[in-house]
C-alpha cells in the first residue's frame, strides 16, 4: 500500500499516519471507513486529502484529532505527532494537544461558533483555556488576533454576535480562533465549501499566508481537486477509504497515475473543455460522437426556429422589495431615547431591494446562466419567475402572456404550472421523506396530467427514470436509500415529466461530488436536446456555467452588470466584478 | 451508470421491510419489546377478556367478601364479594377504549389544527395558539372534572374531557413541526407539481410529522387512562357497580386501614403497567415509524 512519495520531508515528520485503519460499528457489523492510511505532513508543509463523499477523507482527520464518535473506533495502525502517540495518548494529554498543537477548521463556520456569545469573548476563551493570556491582557489580545485575519475595524467585530457576520467573516473569526494558540497543524475540513468564489479566494489566500508566516503545517481537506492543487504543496487522493495517489500538486493534473486520479481529473470543470470531456474516457468520447451527429442538425434548427419567434420568457423590469429587518434594532434604540419617534424623519418604511429592475430574456431552446455571489438576487429572481413568491413590480410574460400578475398561491393550480418546472439546489432536501422515488415522480403527473391509470402512471414513471438513467430497481425505494446522484436524477425526472418548456436549474449539481457532477450535467445537456427545453441556470460556478449555457447574465447587489453570449462574457469580461469572479476561480498549476 | 453503487438489492421496502425493521428495533431494545409484550397482554385482555375470566365481575357474593388473595379468588374479594381478578381483567376493555377514543379524538383536533397554524400562519396561527394558551392557562385535571360536571357524567364526556385538555400539547407539536417544514425544498416542489396548499398540508406535510405524533399519542395514552381513572376516582366518571380501575381503588382505598390492601392494590398495579407501557411503547414506536432509521 506504500506508494511512493515524492518530496519526502527528509527530517522527522510533524505528523506520521501509518497503517491507519478505523471501523465504526454499525447494525451491520464493523464498517471500516478508513483502511490502511498512510499520510505524512512535514514542517510547514501543506497537504490536501481530496476525495468524494464517503472515501474516509474526514474520519483520517478526526482520527488524528481522536474526535470520532462513539462508534468509531481506531483499528490498526499508529498516528505519531510531533513524537507522541496519539493512538495511545490519555484523554488528558489529547485535551492539550487539540487547540494548542492541533486546531480545525470545520466546514460551516456559523456551527463552530457559538451564537450566543459574542466573538471576542470566544476567542479570549480559547487564549484562557490554553494559558496564552491572563484576564488582563487577554481583550488586547483577542483584538489582535481579529486584526491578523483581516476583519476590518476590529475593536468593533469584538462585540459582534456571529449572526451579525458574513459567512465569509465567521470563517475568519473560525480562523482566528484556531490560530489563537499558535498550533503547530491546522486541519481545515471543507473551509470554503459554502462559501462564494471571491470569499473563498480570500479566506484560502489568508489560511495559506498566515500558516507559512509561522511555519506552521497545514492540512486541507477538500473535494475540489482544482483547490486542492492550488493551494496545496502535495496531494493525497483518497477513495473509498483507501490513499489512491500521493503526488505533488503540479503533477496531479499533469501527470494523474491512478485510474481514479484521472477520473477526478477528468471530472473537474475547468477552461478549455466540452461537457463530454469531464467524463471518463470512453464514455466522453461515445457521447462526444453521439452528440456531435445529433447537434449539427438540432443546433441549426433550433438557431432557425428561434431567431424569428418571440422569446419563451420576457422579464422586465423586474423588482423585488423585502421590509428592511434591521428596523428592529433601529426602533429599540429610539424607544430608549425620549422623544425618539417624533425627531424621527417621516418616510416610507425602509425595504430592501433583492432584485432591483431587472430585464432579460429566454428564447426557445436556448439556455441561459443566472450568475452572481450570494445575496445578489440570481435565487430571488428564478424563484419569482417560478411563481412561487410574488414580484413587487415589473414583468414577467411568459409565451406572451403576464404570469407575473398571477398570484404565487394561485399558480399552483393553473394549467401553465406544468410548463414552468424546477430542479432543486439539493436534492435530499427537495425530495419528500416520506415518499418514494416513483411517488415523486408521478407526483405532477398524478396532479397535472391528463387522468391515467395507476399501470399507466407507473409505466411513464418508468419511463422518465430511463431517461434520466435511473435503474428502475431504485424507483421504489425512499430518498435516505439514494445516493445523492440518484435523488438528483429523481428531482430531474420529477422536473421534466410534464414536458416543460422552460426549466430552472437552481445549481442543481452544488451538491453533489464533481464524477456525479459531470454526468448530471450531461444528462441535463442531452434532455434538452432531446425535449427542446430552455433552461434557466441559476449558479455561482462560473465553470459549470460555461459548459452548459449559450448566454450568461452576471448579477450583482440585485441588478445586471454584464449580459452576453457565454464565449464572450467569460473569456472577454467588459465588467470589473466579472473579471473579479473569473480570476477567484482557483487555478491549479499546469 | 456511474453512481448507481452497487447496494444491497434485499427488497428495502413494504410491509416485510416494516416488520423486520421492527422486530430489528425490539430485538436491540430490550424494554422496548417488553412494552410490546405487555402492550400486547393489555389489547388482548381488552378484546377476550370478559368471556374468559373466572367470575361475573358484577355477581356479588356476600359469604365470600372481603377474602385475601387464593386459588379460588387470584387478586381476592371485595367488600360485596366480587372477584377483583375478574374485574382487574374486565374493565381492561372500558379503560382502553377510553384512551383510544380520546387519543383519536385529540389527534384529529389538536393535530390538524396545530399543523394548519404552524403552514399558513397568520390568523389559523393566532386562533388556534390562543385557544391552547386558554386552555393551558387551567389546572388540566381541574378543567377535566369542570367539564365532566358541566356536561354530564358519561363515558362519552370523559373521553371529551380527556382530548380537550391534551388539546394544547399536540397543536403546538404540530404547529412546531408544520412550520420549519413550511419552505422545506420538497413542499415548494410539490407546489411545482400543482398541489394545492390544503393537498400540500395534509399529503405532504402531515405524514412527516406522523413519527412524533405517534410517539406522542403513545405518551398520552398513559396519560388519558391515569384521567379517566382519575375522574372516575374522585366520582366523576364511570359510576358503580361497572368495573373500572379508577373506581376500584378509590372502592379499595377505605379497606387499606383495616388490612384488605388487595382490593385497591390490584387495579392500582394494572393502571401503573399500563401507563408505563404505554410511555415506553412511545420511544420504540419512535425508532420503528422514522424512516431514516429504517436503513
Amino acid at each position: 500500500m506504500t506508494a511512493a512519495i515524492p518530496n519526502a520531508p527528509a527530517e522527522v515528520p510533524l505528523l506520521d499516519v501509518r497503517d491507519l485503519t478505523v471501523e465504526f460499528s454499525t447494525r451491520r457489523g464493523a464498517v471500516q471507513a478508513v483502511k490502511h492510511v498512510d499520510v505524512t505532513v512535514g514542517k510547514g508543509e501543506t497537504v490536501a486529502i481530496v476525495g468524494e463523499s464517503g472515501s474516509g477523507k474526514s474520519v483520517t482527520s478526526y482520527a488524528v484529532m481522536r474526535i470520532l464518535d462513539r462508534a468509531g473506533r481506531i483499528a490498526d495502525g499508529t498516528i505519531t505527532f510531533g513524537g507522541v502517540d496519539v493512538g495511545k495518548a490519555g484523554e488528558r494529554e489529547m485535551r492539550d494537544l487539540r487547540g494548542r498543537e492541533i486546531s480545525m477548521i470545520f466546514q460551516n463556520p456559523r456551527a463552530a461558533l457559538n451564537p450566543i456569545r459574542k466573538v471576542g469573548h470566544q476567542i479570549e476563551d480559547v487564549l484562557r483555556q490554553h494559558a496564552q493570556a491572563g484576564s488582563d491582557d487577554s481583550k488586547a489580545k483577542a483584538i489582535a488576533i481579529l486584526e491578523q485575519v483581516r476583519i476590518a475595524r476590529p475593536d468593533e467585530r469584538y462585540h459582534a454576535f456571529p449572526f451579525e457576520l458574513s459567512g465569509g467573516m465567521c470563517q475568519r473569526v473560525v480562523i482566528a480562533l484556531a490560530l489563537a494558540c499558535r498550533p503547530q497543524l491546522l486541519i481545515a475540513d471543507e473551509p470554503t465549501t459554502g462559501l462564494d468564489v471571491t470569499t473563498q479566494k480570500t479566506v484560502m489566500d489568508l489560511v495559506v499566508e498566515l500558516t507559512r508566516q509561522r511555519g506552521m503545517s497545514t492540512i486541507l481537506i477538500t473535494h475540489d481537486l482544482g483547490l486542492a492543487a492550488a493551494y496545496c504543496d502535495r496531494v493525497v487522493v483518497m477513495e473509498k477509504g483507501r490513499v489512491v495517489e500521493t503526488a505533488n500538486s503540479h503533477a496531479i493534473f499533469s501527470a494523474p497515475n491512478h485510474p481514479y486520479t484521472r477520473k477526478l481529473v477528468r471530472a473537474t470543470p475547468r477552461l478549455g473543455v466540452t461537457l463530454s470531456d469531464l467524463l471518463p474516457e470512453e464514455e466522453g468520447v461515445a457521447r462526444k460522437a453521439s452528440r456531435a451527429s445529433n447537434g449539427a442538425n438540432g443546433a441549426n434548427g433550433a438557431g432557425h426556429a428561434s431567431s424569428d419567434e418571440q422569446p419563451l420568457l420576457v422579464v422586465e423590469g423586474l423588482v423585488k422589495e423585502y421590509p428592511r429587518k434591521d428596523t428592529g434594532g433601529g426602533s429599540l434604540k429610539s424607544l430608549f431615547k425620549r422623544n425618539g419617534a417624533a425627531t424621527a424623519p417621516e418616510g416610507p418604511p425602509p425595504v430592501f431591494r433583492a432584485v432591483d429592475g431587472i430585464s432579460f430574456s429566454v428564447r426557445r431552446g436556448e439556455s441561459v446562466g443566472l450568475v452572481g455571489e450570494s445575496g445578489c438576487g440570481k435565487s430571488t429572481t428564478s424563484t419569482m419567475v417560478m411563481r412561487l413568491i410574488d414580484k413587487t413590480g415589473g414583468q414577467i410574460l411568459f409565451d406572451g402572456e403576464d404570469i407575473g400578475a398571477i398570484p404565487a398561491r394561485q399558480f399552483a393550480r393553473l394549467p401553465l404550472r406544468k410548463r414552468i418546472q424546477m430542479v432543486f439546489q439539493d436534492p435530499t432536501e427537495s425530495l419528500n421523506p416520506r415518499f418514494t422515488a416513483v411517488r415523486a415522480i408521478a407526483d405532477p403527473i398524478l396532479r397535472m396530467g391528463e387522468s391515467m391509470s395507476a399501470k399507466a402512471v407507473r409505466a411513464r414513471c418508468e419511463e422518465l427514470a430511463t431517461q434520466v438513467g435511473l435503474p428502475l430497481e431504485f424507483l421504489d425505494r425512499f430518498p435516505h436509500q439514494l445516493s445523492g446522484g440518484q435523488k438528483a436524477r429523481v428531482g430531474i425526472a420529477r422536473a421534466i415529466a410534464l414536458k416543460p418548456d422552460l426549466v430552472i436549474l437552481d445549481e442543481p449539481t452544488a451538491a453533489l461530488d464533481v464524477s456525479v457532477q459531470a454526468v448530471v450535467l450531461n444528462l441535463l445537456q442531452d434532455l434538452k436536446e432531446q425535449l427542446g427545453m430552455s433552461y434557466l441556470f441559476v449558479s455561482h460556478d462560473l465553470n459549470v456555467v460555461r459548459l452548459l449555457c449559450d448566454r450568461v447574465i452576471v448579477m450583482q447587489a440585485g441588478r445586471i452588470v454584464e449580459e452576453g453570449p457565454t464565449e464572450k462574457v467569460l473569456g472577454a469580461p467588459a465588467a470589473a466584478y466579472t473579471r473579479e469572479l473569473l480570476s477567484a476561480i482557483p487555478h491549479p498549476p499546469l | 451508470m456511474s453512481d448507481a453503487t452497487a447496494t444491497p438489492a434485499a427488497p428495502t421496502h413494504g410491509i416485510g421491510a416494516i416488520l423486520r425493521h421492527a422486530q430489528y428495533v425490539i430485538g436491540e431494545n430490550k424494554v422496548t419489546g417488553f412494552a410490546f409484550g405487555l402492550f400486547l397482554l393489555i389489547v388482548l385482555a381488552a378484546l377476550i377478556g370478559p368471556y374468559i375470566v373466572p367470575h361475573d365481575p358484577l355477581a356479588s357474593n356476600t359469604s365470600a367478601a372481603l377474602q385475601g388473595p387464593s386459588a379460588k379468588y387470584w387478586f381476592g374479594t371485595d367488600q360485596l364479594g366480587r372477584d377483583v381478578f375478574s374485574r382487574v381483567i374486565v374493565a381492561t376493555r372500558l379503560d382502553f377504549a377510553i384512551a383510544i377514543f380520546s387519543v383519536a379524538l385529540v389527534f384529529l383536533m389538536g393535530g390538524l389544527a396545530g399543523v394548519a397554524a404552524g403552514f399558513f400562519g397568520g390568523w389559523t396561527d393566532r386562533i388556534v395558539s390562543r385557544i391552547a394558551d386558554t386552555i393551558m392557562a387551567f389546572p388540566l385535571f381541574v378543567l377535566a372534572m369542570g367539564i365532566v360536571a358541566a356536561l354530564g357524567n358519561t363515558v362519552e364526556n370523559i373521553i371529551l374531557a380527556t382530548a380537550i385538555v391534551n388539546f394544547p400539547l399536540y397543536a403546538r407539536i404540530a404547529r412546531a413541526e408544520a412550520n420549519v417544514r413550511r419552505e422545506a425544498g420538497f413542499v415548494q416542489a410539490a407546489r411545482l407539481s400543482g398541489n394545492g396548499e390544503f393537498r400540500i398540508l395534509l399529503g405532504h406535510i402531515l405524514p412527516n410529522i406522523m413519527p412524533i405524533m405517534v410517539v406522542q399519542m403513545s405518551l398520552t395514552m398513559g396519560y388519558a387512562i391515569l384521567n379517566a381513572a382519575g375522574l372516575s376516582f374522585i366520582g366523576l366518571g364511570v359510576r358503580p357497580p361497572t368495573p373500572e380501575w379508577g373506581i376500584m381503588v378509590a372502592e379499595g382505598a377505605a379497606f387499606m386501614v383495616s388490612g384488605e390492601w388487595w382490593i385497591a392494590f390490584f387495579p392500582g398495579l394494572a393502571l401503573m403497567l399500563a401507563v408505563f407501557c404505554f410511555n415506553l411503547l412511545g420511544d420504540g414506536l419512535r425508532d420503528i415509524i422514522d424512516p431514516q432509521r429504517r436503513t
